[in-house]
């Protein structure tokens, strides 16, 4: 059996952002952004269900480190047709920066155990690192493949990729255990399936069960799995703020005048010089 | 990411009628698959949770890649290879997507794999898959057929067929034939008993097949020899793996090109008789074309609501004369009748379909048990309801489709006309919605019936006695008016006379005002975003209404003798 885990983040969608989407500190304003599933772990998850589609065989495991609830993007991956889903959760996770992050994830994928694939997006939207995946990689010890597009070949034992470069395309091969974190341009995910949507709406972690004062569903086995740290064995001072070197020194609010604008006129000679100051800027 | 069910509160509106916890209730016989599926629902408030879900996956694919398709599908089309036809690729994509979210099958019970949904929301997914793609609602649409196989054919034959539509094999009904149109009774195509083989063999032509190569074929033949009229024939079942059809031709049509419509000859083709012989056209093709004559009022709803979007947003951003062209009272007149039908065409469509749950789930509740009494007068009587009423919808919905697509080519102005825009293919599409599974005329002459027998004026009489909203009286005092001179109209002629056959559509049209009417009143009173298009319709009708009374009070005895 192919063992597979994505990596998924919940994300406060930072593409349509309007004028309170920031708070007077410089902090992100949580509250105002809606909530999603990090759009590159949606293409993520892409690949890891078009592996289950080619080889027998394949288990996919969705993970998501955050609060509570974190669990709905776990019911999303469930929902597109992720096999099982793990919440790592504790309050001591909180403030984590990179460095934390994947050493927490690469605890819960060592408990997970026997692991042959880890894929996640390039990078989150809120932060735009693109660290955590290569850290992970770097700890668990195992080769990785950054700005994978699509999978050329797989088997039972190796995964054949195509990289997408800025200046090109490089096809790669790895043998299992191994990390890919899939870039944008990869296929988009699948759509949710009407079936998986009514079943696994009920599935929820032992937190929300709390929460709700509902009562377990056991029969029907749709318990999202939660870990918290103690569950990890790890210690409380890799973990969150603690083990988090990154500190903010300061951080700058940009604010767009209107004063700062231009008029271009679509005359041809002031749109090429538009374009040529564009691209020197590296904007284009 | 655009979503075709949640942009359009006017859906989740309907799902929220009160008559649903009823209608959920039979389908789901009091939720006892609960414990057995764990994909069923629990209570009526988890069953619309459900229905609120997957109607959210449909809005998505509808929007996201069946309307990015549709305009090369329609320039692409289907081909024939190796007698075989080949969807456009937009098309294979659209399949694929509604196929691996799971969304064929929706009606048919968990047993055979489906989803077990009630027709409100499955009638609703077809509305929505329609205003994404008019010509790919036909291919998604046609799983209706497997409900006339759910319903009538043999526990075996529904092992076999029923479990595969969820898996994406498409359907088609096999009954036109070159001499057999509107006239379904002059059906030539052999059915003969093969006692070696121990089944059916097939053999003609069929003309004009919707989703001509389909994976599973309803076929309409006449088994009994020597026969010439409807009772001569019988229902078959045929499965595409057998390939024993030959593709004549994939017809090329002014509109929903991305549809194939085929011409086919079936060669010695093996087939399963479908429930009993002789009871093909007068009883099984009947419920099917019902559910069909749903479908496709679906498909109009669908589509008008396509062109209204497309119309009004290009009126909102269009200037002319330095104003926006929606500022101007022919502009906007144009716009909000397309939208006031629009309106009145959905409240139709999903009242009909509410008459056909009820009475289809007790029917399917009838051969598990016997019903009681009162269920078996309510039966009835939903059954009469839904017969009368879904003709009624046909010819208004399919017949205010057109009319929209025309106006909104008109707003567009010169640009509608060009392949540019989609308006002049929504305008293609939209002509064959009054012609098939019974033109217009022929909606008329089914729907006459309830003229005739008091059906739509007890309707009236019933929508009459709802409570309405004190600031809204005003219309129900003008559909009062308006049923008064309804009633005079329908009195002029005798219900045997010719005239009476020549003014049919001219009182089908005014009953249909007034119950199209009431209901839009009735969603007001509920829903403020309905008041608008309550008052124009009214109005709308009210005059309507009036011409046709007035034509009918002046038609002078001998007159019709200069229409011969």
């Amino acid at each position: 059996m192919i063992k597979i885990v994505v990596l998924i983040k919940q994300v406060p969608d930072t593409r349509n952002i309007g004028k309170d989407a920031m708070k007077s500190d410089g902090t992100v304003n949580r509250a105002e952004l809606p909530a999603i599933f990090n759009p590159e772990d949606l293409n993520a998850l892409e690949v890891a269900l078009s592996i289950k589609d080619i080889v027998p065989n394949v288990e996919v495991t969705a993970i998501t480190m955050g609060p509570v609830r974190a669990a709905e993007v776990l019911r999303e991956a469930l929902y597109r047709g992720a096999d099982q889903a793990v919440l790592v959760t504790d309050r001591k996770f909180a403030g984590a920066d990179t460095l934390a992050t994947s050493h927490t994830l690469s605890l819960a994928i060592k408990k997970i155990g026997n692991v042959d694939l880890v894929i996640g997006g390039r990078q989150a939207i809120d932060g735009d690192t693109a660290q955590v995946g290569p850290q992970i990689a770097e700890k668990l010890n195992i080769p990785q493949i950054t700005y994978a597009e699509e999978i050329v070949e797989v088997s039972e034992n190796k995964i054949r990729i195509k990289r997408r470069l800025e200046r090109g395309i490089e096809v790669v091969e790895v043998l299992f255990p191994c990390l890919i974190t899939v870039h944008s341009s990869a296929a988009p995910c699948r759509f949710k399936n009407a079936k998986r949507v009514m079943k696994y709406k009920k599935a929820c972690t032992i937190s929300e069960l709390q929460d709700d004062k509902k009562e377990s569903d056991t029969d029907n086995n749709l318990i999202i799995e939660e870990w918290n740290a103690a569950d990890l064995e790890a210690y409380p001072d890799s973990l969150g703020l603690a083990g988090s070197p990154t500190k903010v020194k300061k951080i700058d609010n940009v604010v767009l005048l209107q004063k700062e604008s231009r008029i271009i006129t679509s005359s041809e000679k002031e749109i090429q010089s538009l374009i040529q100051e564009l691209s020197k800027e590296h904007i284009l | 990411m655009k979503n075709y069910y949640t942009d359009n509160p006017a859906l989740k509106f309907q799902l929220s009628h009160p008559v649903m916890e009823k209608i959920v209730a039979l389908k789901e016989r009091q939720y006892r698959d609960y414990k057995q599926y764990d994909d069923a629902p629990e209570n009526f408030e988890d069953a619309i949770d459900n229905y609120n879900r997957v109607l959210e996956i449909v809005g998505e694919i509808s929007a996201e890649v069946l309307a990015l398709n549709a305009a090369e599908v329609d320039n692409e089309g289907p081909k024939i290879v190796n007698n075989e036809i080949i969807y456009a690729e937009g098309t294979q994509k659209d399949h694929e997507a509604l196929k691996n979210a799971g969304l064929y099958g929706m009606s048919l019970p968990r047993a055979y794999s489906g989803l077990n949904f009630a027709y409100v929301p499955f009638v609703m997914a077809a509305e929505i898959v329609s205003r994404g793609d008019t010509a790919f609602a036909n291919i998604w649409g046609l799983q209706d057929c497997a409900e006339t196989l759910h319903e009538f054919a043999s526990e075996e034959i529904k092992q076999e067929f029923l479990p595969r539509i969820n898996q994406g094999d498409t359907c088609s009904m096999d009954l036109t034939e070159p001499d057999a149109g509107s006239d379904l009774q002059a059906v030539q195509l052999k059915a003969t008993w093969d006692e070696n083989a121990n089944c059916w063999r097939l053999n003609g032509v069929k003309r004009f097949i919707t989703n001509a190569d389909a994976d599973i074929k309803l076929v309409l033949a006449r088994s009994e020899e020597g026969t010439a009229d409807g009772r001569g024939l019988s229902y078959f079942v045929y499965d595409r793996k057998h390939k024993a059809v030959t593709i004549r031709r994939i017809e090329n049509k002014l509109g929903i090109k991305g549809s194939p419509t085929g011409e086919l000859v079936f060669n010695n083709a093996p087939a399963q008789l479908v429930g009993e012989r002789r009871l093909g056209l007068i009883k099984y093709v009947m419920s099917l074309m019902n559910g069909a004559r749903l479908g496709v009022a679906a498909q109009a709803v669908g589509l008008s609501e396509a062109a209204y979007r497309e119309a009004h947003s290009y009126a909102l951003q269009r200037e002319q004369f330095g104003k926006k062209i929606v500022q101007f009272p022919q502009v906007y007149e144009m716009i909000a009748n397309i939208r006031a039908k629009t309106d009145a065409s959905r409240a139709l469509l999903y009242e009909t379909t509410r008459f056909v749950d009820i009475y289809k789930a007790l029917i399917f509740i009838a051969q598990e048990r016997p019903l009681t009494l009162d269920e078996k007068n309510e039966m009835k009587q939903y059954q009469k309801f839904a017969d009368v009423f879904t003709p009624l919808l046909k010819l208004f919905a399919t017949e205010y489709c057109n009319q929209n697509c025309y106006e909104a080519i008109q707003i567009f102005g010169g640009s509608g006309y060009m392949k540019d825009y989609p308006m002049e293919r929504m305008y293609r599409d939209a002509r064959i919605t009054n012609i098939y599974e019974g033109t217009s005329q022929l909606q008329v002459i089914a729907a006459i019936r309830g003229v005739g027998n008091g059906l739509f004026l007890s309707k009236i009489k019933e929508y009459e006695g709802v409570e309405i909203d004190s600031k809204l009286i005003h219309l129900k005092e003008k559909l009062m008016i308006m049923t008064a001179q309804y009633l005079t109209s329908v009195a002029k002629f005798e219900t045997t006379s010719e005239e009476y056959d020549f003014h049919a559509r001219r009182m089908v049209e005014m009953a249909g005002y007034i119950i199209l009417g009431y209901l839009l009143l009735i969603d007001a009173c509920r829903c403020d975003s309905f008041r608008n298009s309550a008052e124009i319709f009214i109005a709308y009708g009210q005059a309507e209404n009036s011409r046709s009374a007035a034509f009918i009070h002046n038609f002078d005895t001998g007159l019709i003798e200069k229409y011969r």
